[in-house]
């Protein structure tokens, strides 16, 4: 082995150029999650007392105000929109990270979709009703419609290309939801609990429901966040990865997993939200650069942040009536979707 | 390049006989889609020196470089490092000792040199550890004698094919590794970027003692630079040993199937190939 000499370059040796191994500094690391608790706390507050009907913020410490539910209700649905929007961008930041493909994002590829169908498979076949119970139809389908549509893009001449792998998730992804809806309006019960659900929402919903996904967003959070190494060596394609030591197999088996958890709950608990897994990777990315143990925390903040506000835009848009946030956010998405594409950033990873 | 190029004419005979070899291939068949491509194949990889792998296209010598970097798992026999089954051992620990610059890695976008570097030295971190000075200290290093330091916080996507180059072996410096495998590490490159990558080798393999196994085209670059020149044909080896030893108009009709004369090198003084070819041929 040879011996390090240290000090050979002085600049380097005592930090002058911040490294990748660690965060750009302490302090500059203190003022990222900094900014990302005062953006969390900013949205969430916007989310607690902007709505559809104007209530004075101080009616929220006032049990004896008559509008005083409202903004109690509002906390829950705030927490979930804030769990489920940072499961979306972290999914998604895992996913175009172990694919190696700027368009992979759980609501693309199908992930999504298959969580749906398999969620109403299950209450309209099996007459499951509770939550506990079906968010493990969505992980099943989660899993299932992930493996299919890696299966399917594989089969091509190329392998499985993001091209490919854009088209296998579309068409299950399309497959899947005319599946759904068939389903959802040939039983009318089913239709009616989930219609709101079918398009995204995470408005009437109390903290139970949230209590229930939240084991599973914790876990995929975990294991996304202890991957981020894995995805900065599997970015330099398989080949050097496994030079550097990787099991590139196992790896993508690790990682593929902390996506179903997470796409798969979030979906089980608002629906499929298109976009966010997509978006939010790529907008955070042009922040951080492609250093994973930076750009995961954030997918996952600004994931928050993101369905948060697209919830509390759609209680103010159409008042009195309110906009799933499933729309809201491909109404925000598409737009920034565009701005991407015009600034070139949807290049290779 | 002074130091690389004296390494390169250190006596025929005393590079005859390498002093040990930490990686070997004993007897191995390496198959793509059950069709085997290298076959029974035996070769000592001679430690401290530069082993360059010739052959014409499809002869299988980008095979064996994988099968030796342990990406293709051999249907028969072994690839042993330091005694050991490379395939059996666990692939981190083999990542600290012997590394590798596959032929076209992918540059993550918006990557910058000292951030691609960083990540050689995934194999020496655990999962959760802390970026140490002894990390930093192997970046700088690697930094430095690739002549990148420069570069540092530029983004790779936007350096030339040449200073691109640099930042990879420099990764590859960065994972401190006694062995180190590339694969054709000048394509792309034009020929003063090729001689000047070779030589950024040479002075690695003279400093370091980094062993060093390439698969080189350019037979007259792979004679001038190989210590031990390996030339891969069919998916054997038909010849081993000092280039001088190796590069005879007979072995490149065998490999190559093209007539030549080999001439002496006026700069190196290592064989020469000069191809005869179709139009030139006028004596049969």
């Amino acid at each position: 082995m040879t011996q390090v000499r240290l000090g050979s370059a002085p600049g380097l040796a005592t930090g002058r150029i911040a490294t990748s191994g660690r965060p750009r500094g302490t302090a500059a690391a203190a003022s990222g999650v900094a900014a990302a608790v005062v953006l969390v706390l900013l949205a969430s507050a916007a989310s607690i007392f902007i709505g559809s009907r104007p209530v004075q913020p101080a009616a929220l410490l006032d049990p004896t105000h008559p509008l005083h539910a409202v903004l109690a209700a509002r906390i829950p649905r705030t927490l979930l929109a804030l769990a489920v929007g940072a499961a979306l961008g972290l999914a998604g930041a895992c996913l175009q990270g172990l694919t190696r493909n700027p368009l992979a994002d759980p609501g693309i590829l199908g992930i999504n979709a298959g969580a749906s169908l398999a969620m109403v498979l299950g209450m309209s076949v099996l007459g499951i009703s509770d939550l506990s119970s079906y968010i493990w139809f969505a992980f099943a389908g989660a899993a299932v419609a992930g493996i299919l549509v890696h299966a399917i893009a594989s089969m091509g001449p190329g392998g499985a290309t993001p091209l490919s792998l854009a088209i296998a998730g579309a068409a299950l992804a399309a497959l899947a939801a005319s599946w759904t809806s068939a389903m959802l309006l040939a039983d009318r019960q089913t239709m009616e609990t989930f219609r709101f659900w079918a398009v995204g929402t995470v408005g009437g919903r109390g903290f139970d429901v949230l209590l229930t996904g939240l084991p599973f967003l914790l876990a995929g959070a975990v294991l996304a966040l202890a991957g981020a190494r894995l995805l900065d060596a599997l970015a330099l394609g398989d080949d050097l990865a496994r030079g550097l030591g990787r099991r590139t197999g196992f790896d993508r088996a690790a990682l593929g997993l902390a996506v179903v958890l997470l796409a798969g709950t979030a979906t089980a608990l608002a629906g499929p939200l298109a976009f966010v897994g997509l978006l939010v990777p790529h907008a955070v990315r042009a922040v951080t650069g492609p250093h994973h143990g930076r750009l995961l925390p954030l997918a996952a903040v600004a994931g928050a942040v993101l369905v948060t506000l697209a919830d509390t835009l759609g209680r103010v848009v159409l008042p009195p009536a309110e906009v799933q946030v499933g729309i809201m956010t491909v109404l925000v998405g598409v737009p920034a979707f565009l701005a991407l594409i015009r600034r070139g950033r949807m290049g290779a990873l | 390049m002074e130091i690389g190029m004296t390494a390169t004419m250190i006596p025929a005979a005393a590079q005859a006989i390498p002093a040990g070899a930490r990686l070997e291939a004993r007897a191995v068949t390496l198959s793509y889609g059950g069709q085997p491509v290298v076959e029974s194949l035996d070769l000592a990889v001679p430690d401290r020196r530069t082993t360059v792998i010739v052959g014409a296209n499809g002869c299988g010598k980008s095979t064996l470089l994988r099968g030796m970097a342990r990406l293709l798992r051999p249907t028969d026999g072994a690839v042993l490092l330091d005694g050991k089954a490379v395939h059996e051992r666990p692939t981190k620990e083999v990542a600290r000792t012997l590394g590798l610059l596959p032929q076209q890695p992918v540059t993550p976008e918006g990557v910058t040199v000292v951030d691609l570097v960083s990540r050689g030295r995934h194999p020496h971190r655990g999962a959760f550890s802390r970026w140490s000075a002894e990390d930093e200290a192997a970046v700088a290093e690697a930094l430095e004698q690739t002549g990148t330091i420069e570069l540092a916080e530029q983004p790779v996507d936007q350096l030339s094919g040449g200073q691109r180059q640099r930042v990879w072996i420099a990764m590859a410096l960065a994972q401190q590794t006694d062995l180190l495998l590339l694969d054709e590490p000048t394509t792309y490159l034009d020929v003063a970027h090729q001689v000047d990558m070779l030589d950024l080798l040479a002075e690695l393999n003279a400093r370091r003692g980094t062993t060093i196994v390439m698969v080189l085209h350019d037979l007259n670059l792979a004679a001038r630079y190989a210590d031990h020149l390996v030339a891969v044909c069919g998916g054997h080896v038909v010849a081993a040993g000092p280039p001088r030893e190796v590069v005879t108009p007979e072995l490149v009709e065998e490999v190559f199937e093209l007539s030549c004369q080999v001439i002496d090198d006026p700069v190196a003084h290592t064989p020469l190939v000069v191809p005869v070819g179709r139009r030139h041929r006028t004596d049969s």
